[in-house]
C-alpha cells in the first residue's frame, strides 16, 4: 500500500506530468495496436514499435540533451540543427574522400573532425553569449543562419551518399541486440546525469541560470560554465548530427535537422525545465523528446493526417507556456482555487502544486 | 531572458551629460556603417559587372523584396520595444495559402484581401496580449504563434495553391513605368508603408512611447505610458505587417504554399540588426531598415552577377554581417554608456 503522503509527493514529483502523457500515449497507441508493447528478438536484433520510437527518439534526445543545460543557464540554443547538418556534411565528405571508405581509421577521423568542428561551434556560441554579452537568441541565430549556408556548402547542394560499413554502425547497427544509437544516448544521458547530479556542477549551473550576477558575485565562474554548456550543447547537436546522417547513409546540407531546435525546446519545455532558466530536468527532457517521438508515431498509426502533427504541437507549446506563466496560475488557477467571491486577485499565497 | 544583462542600469543615463557633443553621432554610427557597406558593396558591383549600374538593377532590388521591407518594418518596431516576433515567417505563408484557397474558392478579392489582413492582424493581437497578459517572453510566445501558423498552413493544404484570380494577377503583372524604369505595385505599396511608419515612429506620441518602453519599460510605466498597451499593439502592428507581405508575396509568386518565406523571419531580424537597430530596444530608425533590406537585396544582386556562387553563399554572407553588426552594436553601446 501507498500511504496518501507519499502518494501526493509522488504526484508533486516534477516528472509525474512527462511520464504521465507519455504512458497516455503508449496505452492510446495499445488501443488502437494491440501488439504495440510487443518486443521480439529476431536476427540478434531487438524489434518493435517501442524500439523503433526510441531509435527515432535518439538524435532529438541527444539535442534536447544539451538544450536542457543551455536553457538551464536561462540561454537558448537556436542553432543545433545546422550543427546536426554540418556535423553529418563534413563526416560524410570526408568519408567520400578516403581511398578506402570501409577502413575504420578514416571512419575514426571522420568522426573525430565532426565532433571536433561541432565543439568549436559550440565554443563560439558561448564566447558570443558569455564573453561579448550577446543575447543568446541571437548569438545562436547567427550560427543557425550562417551554418545551414554552410552546410550546403560542404555538400555543395547535393546529398552526400557514402558506403561504409564502419560509419554505418552509429546509426544502423546494433550491440548486444541494442541499437547502437540508443546505448549512446545512454551513455551520454547517464554521464551527464552524473556530472550534474552527483557533483556540484547541476547547482552551479542552475545557481548561473536563476541570478548570473549573484552566482559570480558569490565565487562560481558563470562565465566559463556558460560557454561550457553551450560547447556541450554543439557536441550534443554534433553526435545527434552523425547518428542521423549515419542511419541514412548520406549527408543532406538542406532537410539534416530542419527544425530540430523546436523540437528540442518542446522537448525541454514538456520535460519540466523552467525556461527562465535556474531549474533543470535532463532526464525529463529526454522523456520529454520520447513524447514528441511517440506522439509523431501514434499519429502515423492511427492514420490522423501527418498535418496535424505542427498544430498539435502548437497547441501543447501554448498550453505547456501558459501552464509554466505564473501570471496565468495567478489569474485562472489562483481565481478558481480561492473561489469567485475573493474580489482581489492578489497572487496565491499556498504552492500550486503543478510544478509543470 | 537575459534582460538582467542587457537592460541599462538606470544610474548609467546620468553620466551622459559628458559625451553630450558626441551622442547623436554615437546613436547614428550603425546605420552610418551600413550606409558606407552598402556604397561599398555597390561600387563593388559597378567596377565588376557589366551592366550593374542601371538604374533598374536597384529598382529591381525593391520589386524583389517588397515583402521582406514590409515584414521587416513590423519586426522594427516590435524590436525597438526589446522584443522579438518568430511568426512573421508562418504569418506571411498562412496569408498566402488562405488568400490562394479563398480566391480559388470564388471568393471576390475585394472580400479576401480584407480578410487575410485581419487574420494576421489577429494572430499579431494574440501573441501580444499572452506577452502581456501572461508575461510569457515574446520569443515562446511568438514561436508558440510560428508553429500554430505553419500547423494551419499544413490544415489547410500540403501542396502549393495556383492563383488565377484576375485581381492578383493583374496586380502582379501591373508596372508602373516612368522614365524608362519601371516598378511593380507591390513596391510602391512598400515604400507607402515604410513612409507611414517612419512617420508614426518620429512624429507620434506612440512612436515615442515605442521608443521609452524598449529604452526602459520600468521607467516608461513610471512615466505613466501605456506600456502594456504598446506593446500589444507592437506586435499587432508586425502581424498586419507579415499579412500585408504575405499578400505582396502572393502578388508576387501568384502562388499559396505551406512552405513559402521559410525562414523569413531570420531575414527580417538580419535586416533590422544590419540597419542599426539595437536588439535591447529603445534605439534605431526605420531608415536602417530600408537599408538593411537593401544590402540583402544587393547581396543576392551580386550573386546572381557572379553567376558561380551558389544560392547558399546568401545565408554564409548574411550570418557574418549579422556578427560583424552585432558586434559593432557592442561597441557603440558599451562607449554610450561608459
Amino acid at each position: 500500500m501507498i500511504s496518501p503522503a507519499t502518494l501526493s509527493a509522488l504526484l508533486r514529483h516534477r516528472l509525474v506530468w512527462p511520464v504521465g502523457v507519455l504512458v497516455l500515449l503508449i496505452v492510446g497507441n495499445l488501443v488502437f495496436t494491440p501488439s504495440f508493447l510487443s518486443i521480439e528478438v529476431r536476427e540478434g536484433h531487438l524489434y518493435g514499435s517501442l524500439i523503433d520510437i526510441l531509435r527515432s527518439a535518439a538524435p532529438l534526445a541527444l539535442v534536447a540533451l544539451g538544450m536542457t543545460l543551455v536553457i538551464a543557464t536561462g540561454g537558448i540554443d537556436l542553432s543545433v540543427g545546422s550543427v546536426v547538418a554540418i556535423s553529418g556534411a563534413v563526416a560524410c565528405w570526408w568519408i567520400v574522400g578516403l581511398g578506402d571508405q570501409n577502413s575504420l581509421g578514416g571512419v575514426l577521423g571522420a568522426v573525430a573532425l565532426a565532433l571536433g568542428l561541432s565543439l568549436l561551434l559550440g565554443a563560439g556560441n558561448g564566447l558570443l553569449v558569455a564573453a561579448v554579452g550577446i543575447q543568446p537568441i541571437i548569438a545562436t541565430l547567427i550560427l543557425m543562419v550562417a551554418g545551414r549556408g554552410v552546410a550546403q556548402l560542404v555538400t555543395d547542394g547535393q546529398i552526400i551518399t557514402v558506403n561504409s560499413g564502419p560509419y554505418e554502425v552509429i546509426g544502423k547497427d546494433y550491440w548486444l541486440t541494442f541499437p547502437v544509437s540508443v546505448l549512446i544516448v545512454a551513455v551520454m544521458v547517464a554521464g551527464t546525469l552524473v556530472l550534474t547530479r552527483r557533483t556540484a556542477l547541476g547547482l552551479l549551473i542552475e545557481s548561473v541560470g536563476g541570478n548570473p550576477t549573484a552566482s559570480r558575485l558569490a565565487g562560481v565562474n558563470a562565465r566559463r560554465l556558460t560557454v561550457l554548456v553551450y560547447v556541450f550543447a554543439g557536441f550534443c547537436a554534433g553526435l545527434a548530427g552523425l547518428i542521423v546522417s549515419s542511419n541514412v547513409s548520406s549527408a543532406d546540407g538542406n532537410n539534416a535537422g530542419n527544425l530540430i531546435e523546436l523540437d528540442a525546446i518542446l522537448a525541454v519545455v514538456i520535460g519540466g525545465t523552467a525556461l527562465a532558466g535556474g531549474r533543470f530536468s535532463v532526464l525529463g527532457s529526454v522523456i520529454g523528446a520520447l513524447v514528441i517521438k511517440t506522439l509523431d508515431i501514434t499519429i502515423y498509426t492511427i492514420g490522423v493526417p501527418t498535418n496535424t502533427t505542427l498544430l498539435f504541437k502548437a497547441i501543447v507549446v501554448v498550453v505547456l507556456c501558459l501552464a509554466q506563466s505564473p501570471a496565468f496560475r495567478a489569474r485562472v488557477l489562483g481565481r478558481r482555487r480561492r473561489g469567485p467571491d475573493v474580489p482581489d486577485p492578489a497572487p496565491p499565497t499556498a504552492r500550486t502544486e503543478v510544478p509543470v | 531572458m537575459t534582460d538582467l544583462e542587457t537592460r541599462t542600469p538606470p544610474a548609467a543615463t546620468a553620466t551622459g551629460v559628458r559625451g553630450r557633443g558626441y551622442r547623436p553621432n554615437q546613436r547614428h554610427v550603425p546605420v552610418l556603417a551600413t550606409l558606407g557597406l552598402l556604397v561599398l558593396m555597390y561600387g563593388v558591383g559597378v567596377v565588376n559587372y557589366e551592366g550593374f549600374s542601371d538604374t533598374q538593377i536597384v529598382l529591381n532590388i525593391f520589386v524583389d523584396n517588397a515583402f521582406l521591407l514590409v515584414v521587416a518594418v513590423g519586426m522594427t518596431f516590435v524590436i525597438l520595444t526589446g522584443g522579438i516576433d518568430l511568426s512573421v515567417g508562418a504569418v506571411v505563408a498562412l496569408t498566402t495559402l488562405i488568400a490562394a484557397e479563398l480566391l480559388n474558392a470564388g471568393w471576390p478579392a475585394a472580400v479576401v484581401l480584407p480578410l487575410v489582413l485581419l487574420v494576421g492582424t489577429t494572430i499579431g493581437l494574440g501573441m501580444g496580449c499572452i506577452i502581456h497578459f501572461f508575461e510569457v517572453q515574446p520569443f515562446i510566445a511568438t514561436l508558440a504563434g510560428m508553429f500554430l501558423a505553419r500547423g494551419l498552413c499544413f490544415l489547410i493544404s500540403d501542396a502549393s495553391v495556383p492563383i488565377a484570380d484576375p485581381f492578383w494577377t493583374g496586380v502582379a503583372q501591373q508596372r508602373l513605368a516612368f522614365g524608362g524604369f519601371f516598378v511593380s505595385i507591390s513596391a510602391v505599396v512598400a515604400v507607402l508603408v515604410v513612409l507611414v511608419a517612419a512617420y508614426v515612429l518620429a512624429y507620434t506620441r506612440f512612436g515615442r512611447t515605442v521608443y521609452a518602453v524598449g529604452g526602459n519599460p520600468q521607467s516608461a510605466g513610471l512615466m505613466g505610458l501605456p506600456v502594456g498597451r504598446t506593446r500589444i499593439v507592437v506586435y499587432t502592428i508586425s502581424g498586419f505587417c507579415s499579412a500585408l507581405g504575405g499578400v505582396l508575396l502572393s502578388f508576387y509568386m501568384l502562388s499559396g504554399y505551406s512552405l513559402h518565406a521559410q525562414g523569413m523571419e531570420l531575414d527580417a531580424i538580419a535586416a533590422v540588426v544590419i540597419g542599426g537597430t539595437l536588439l535591447t530596444g529603445g534605439s534605431g530608425y526605420l531608415f536602417g531598415t530600408v537599408l538593411g533590406v537593401l544590402v540583402y537585396g544587393l547581396i543576392q544582386t551580386i550573386i546572381t552577377f557572379q553567376g558561380d556562387l551558389s544560392s547558399w553563399w546568401t545565408r554564409i554572407v548574411i550570418g557574418v554581417l549579422l556578427l560583424a553588426f552585432i558586434l559593432l552594436q557592442r561597441l557603440v553601446t558599451h562607449r554610450t554608456h561608459r
